[in-house]
């Protein structure tokens, strides 16, 4: 079970809703993934092209808990602005504040996503903050009372899965509030690993969206999720420098 | 009368309100969010709103993302 705020999920993948070939793998992927929560963005309508695509086309969207991302934004203001309007659409169970301050990496403002998520929660929203994996970050929006922290894996789209396993650590290990680890995730073995070092669930897009076989993805990454889940539970071995024999030494027919 | 629709100068003859203004561009039936002037404006009072000269209209929807 999943926690974030008033809301609780069996299941522990968020799933994003960019880059599918088409409506219908989309719809079939985020079956397969038994995700209960979507990620979309909110965008200005191109009114002179009626090609886009509807991200929601033959998908019943009430069967989901609806959590649009900010992106797009490089301000707090922006941010907020994305927010409300995606509420006044009746579209945002849950706010991820995601503010980029940097083109190349796509990496999150510190500042700019501290100072959004602050004035999102007085306005009364759910909200989840997408961070580096930096460790002080994660603890001063956990401290402005975010219902979860988002820590990225590795840069958006990149798929270089957890490249600061240690910096992870500690987030989880200081967390009061569910730790989502959002970007960056590549393959099953990474969903599984984060949730191995014990965080509470998996926000991701590309991995699935722009696998060969994206269906087959999604349900790789809901079991993976789920063996990562019990591994953590389980609790694993100590690592040794040296080998220890599984069979039994004495008893030796040689 | 003209307006600034999505960042550029329209000529709307047809419309005096949101609701029929999103009606005129075919997008009603769409799920969308208005602002006028930077306000957001509230579906039930689509009808209500009226369009002046020199309006900024946005017109936001969703679209697919992570």
């Amino acid at each position: 079970m999943l926690n974030i705020g008033s809301m609780t999920f069996n299941s522990h993948l968020f799933l994003g809703t960019g880059k599918y070939k088409d409506a219908k793998t989309q719809l079939q992927a985020v079956e397969a993934s038994e995700t209960e929560v979507l990620t979309f963005a909110v965008r200005r309508m191109n009114l002179f092209d009626s090609s886009q695509p509807d991200p929601f086309e033959q998908m019943d969207v009430s069967k989901y808990r609806l959590l649009p991302n900010t992106a797009g934004a490089k301000t707090a203001e922006e941010a907020v602005r994305t927010a409300k309007l995606a509420e006044a659409a009746n579209m945002c169970d849950m706010i991820k504040v995601e503010v980029i301050g940097c083109d190349k990496t796509l990496l999150p403002d510190p500042v700019e996503t501290l100072r959004a998520s602050e004035q999102l929660l007085n306005e009364g929203f759910t909200v989840l903050a997408y961070t580096s994996d930096d460790v002080v970050l994660a603890r001063k929006l956990q401290e402005t009372g975010v219902h979860a922290v988002m820590p990225g894996a590795s840069p958006i789209g990149t798929g270089l899965g957890i490249i600061n396993p240690y910096n992870l650590s500690h987030i989880i290990e200081q967390a009061k509030v569910p730790v989502i680890v959002d970007a960056g995730i590549g393959s099953p073995k990474d969903a599984s690993y984060a949730m191995e070092l014990g965080a509470d669930g998996i926000l991701l897009n590309t991995a699935v969206s722009g696998a060969g076989d994206p269906v087959k993805m999604a349900e790789a990454m809901k079991l993976a999720i789920r063996a990562g889940t019990l591994g953590a539970e389980a609790g694993r071995i100590d690592k040794k420098f040296y080998a220890q024999a599984s069979s039994p030494l004495g008893g030796l027919s040689i | 009368m003209q307006i600034t629709l999505n960042g550029q100068i329209q000529n709307i003859e047809n419309s005096q309100t949101v609701a029929e203004l999103l009606e005129e561009l075919q997008v009603a039936h769409k799920k969308t969010v208005v602002e006028r002037n930077g306000i957001i404006v509230m579906e039930e009072l689509h009808k209500e709103e009226g369009l002046k000269d020199g309006d900024r209209i946005e017109i936001i929807h969703f679209v697919g993302g992570g």
